[in-house]
């Protein structure tokens, strides 16, 4: 692919603080390699926002490799920009051409309240997590990997919805701000194998109950959650966990 | 689990959207094979039926007990699938403060699953007139005119409809209320199995296709319904 270099100007979200009202600044970058990562885009940005005495970007990255589910920005009206099925720390600036104009804006859903600038707390999916997340074991001998016969099918769909790095870009996406793909990937995951099973109805209704305390919405399957997850986790999971919501609450003698 | 609780929660309550959502599609059936039978007066079946079948049928759902009970039904059923309907929508509009200066839009939705409050909003206010026009004088002011059939007496609705569906702009306000629904069954139909838990992918495409496939026969049924009428294609005149 031919390397070029563009020119790009920036409308990126600034706030303060949590409390503060925040407001759009625009920034302009030159001379950006379509080599870089766009996190990398920022990191130019940021040097030049130190160099001239001002506040850099807070933004939230780690990993930078597409596995950790930190990096979270909204892209031109995108969860983690234009490209299908990847995080922001993997697009690239080609995906850009010269002289672009690019917003920059923080996940917005009242369950990710903006900490500052396009830094969110997402410490409500960790609570979800803390709910019903889990499988609780002894600790002890690991046991033989084989021991446990697992269909295949099933190991598939719990390996598919185990690739959910819980960043977040569902709710940033859903017109409702609902975290059902992010908690039906979860209780797909661990629901369908058989160490999962024996905690599969607590959880379901532990950690739904949760995420309305959390303050996210319900799923009216729009479908905009998977078209935008970067893990492309589908959303028939989604339905998956209602029907074990729906049995689950049926059948709890609680 | 409390009842309230699960009822109530983000799942539950679309839960009861899908499962009153169904029950009215179940009473869809009902309506538009019922009213169909104003076609048999179209110069392909008997011309001379002259709404006569229609007429019979209505009589026939009007007189019967059952039916009147499960008119109850489906009125509770109706009002829990609006009331609920806005609750999902108020607080699923609340669950994002601040907005988006460039928004997602259609990329990865289709713009029905994202306006279902407000089609259903126009299919209820559409509702209100027909109820007006058709269901009250025929069920509770009784103020429509009589036709008798093998020496029983009863209402002429299909005169009725001819009468109202004479008015150039109720024909166009009709076809606007059929087309809500047709886009509200659209993604109504098959998002309501996936809210029970249908995630069977098999079962999904057959599921979005039978949905499909329903809206469009049903929405046009009930479309040629003013539109036979106000052309004259059936007429209690002939």
């Amino acid at each position: 692919m031919e390397h070029y270099n563009m020119n790009l100007t920036l409308k990126v979200w600034r706030q303060p603080n949590k409390t503060s009202d925040g407001k759009f600044e625009t920034y302009q970058v030159k001379n950006i390699s379509s080599e870089m990562s766009f996190l990398e885009m920022f990191d130019v940005l940021n040097e030049q926002l130190v160099m001239e005495g001002r506040d850099p970007i807070a933004f939230d990255h780690d990993c930078r490799e597409g596995i950790c589910g930190m990096c979270s920005m909204f892209i031109n009206g995108r969860p983690h920009g234009p490209w299908h099925a990847t995080t922001t720390c993997q697009l690239h600036m080609r995906a850009f051409k010269d002289g672009d104009t690019i917003v920059v804006e923080p996940w917005r859903a009242n369950g990710f309240p903006v900490i500052k600038d396009l830094v969110t707390d997402r410490t409500s999916f960790d609570r979800i997590i803390q709910a019903g997340g889990f499988i609780s074991v002894n600790t002890g001998n690991a046991v033989d990997g084989n021991a446990i016969p697992i269909e295949k099918d099933h190991a598939d769909a719990s390996f598919a919805a185990a690739a959910c790095i819980a960043c977040g870009a569902c709710v940033a996406a859903c017109k409702n701000a609902s975290a059902s793909l992010f908690l039906s990937a979860k209780v797909a995951h661990l629901g369908l194998l058989p160490q999962g099973y024996p905690e599969k109805k607590n959880r379901v209704l532990s950690m739904v109950s949760q995420m309305d305390k959390e303050g996210f919405g319900s799923c009216t399957f729009t479908g905009a959650c998977e078209a935008v997850c970067p893990k492309e986790i589908s959303i028939t999971n989604i339905s998956r966990m209602h029907k074990d919501y729906l049995f689950a609450g049926l059948s709890s003698e609680k | 689990m409390k009842w309230s609780h699960f009822f109530t929660s983000a799942v539950g309550r679309k839960i009861v959207m899908a499962l009153t959502g169904l029950f009215l599609i179940s009473f869809l059936i009902v309506h538009v094979g019922l009213n169909s039978c104003i076609f048999n007066d179209l110069p392909y079946f008997d011309h001379n039926d002259n709404g006569s079948m229609f007429n019979r049928a209505a009589h026939f759902m009007g007189a019967s007990l059952v039916i009147r009970i499960m008119e109850i039904g489906l009125l509770a059923g109706i009002l829990l699938h609006i009331i609920q309907g806005y609750a999902v929508e108020v607080k699923n509009r609340s669950m994002r403060s601040k907005g988006y200066q460039v928004n997602l839009g259609s990329r990865g939705s289709t713009w029905m699953s994202r306006s279902m409050a407000l089609l259903g909003t126009l299919v209820f206010l559409y509702l209100v007139i027909h109820v007006a026009q058709f269901w009250w004088p025929s069920r509770v002011s009784h103020d429509l005119e009589k036709v008798t059939y093998n020496g029983i007496e009863m209402h002429n609705l299909y005169l009725r409809m001819y009468e109202v569906f004479q008015h150039g702009w109720v024909v166009i306000l009709y076809l606007v209320g059929v087309a809500a629904l047709g886009f509200h069954l659209l993604h109504g139909f098959h998002s309501a199995f996936r809210s029970i838990g249908v995630h069977n992918k098999k079962y999904l495409f057959m599921l979005k296709s039978l949905g499909y496939g329903f809206s469009i026969v049903v929405c046009l049924l009930f479309a040629l319904m003013p539109v036979s009428m106000y052309l004259n294609w059936v007429s209690p005149f002939n």
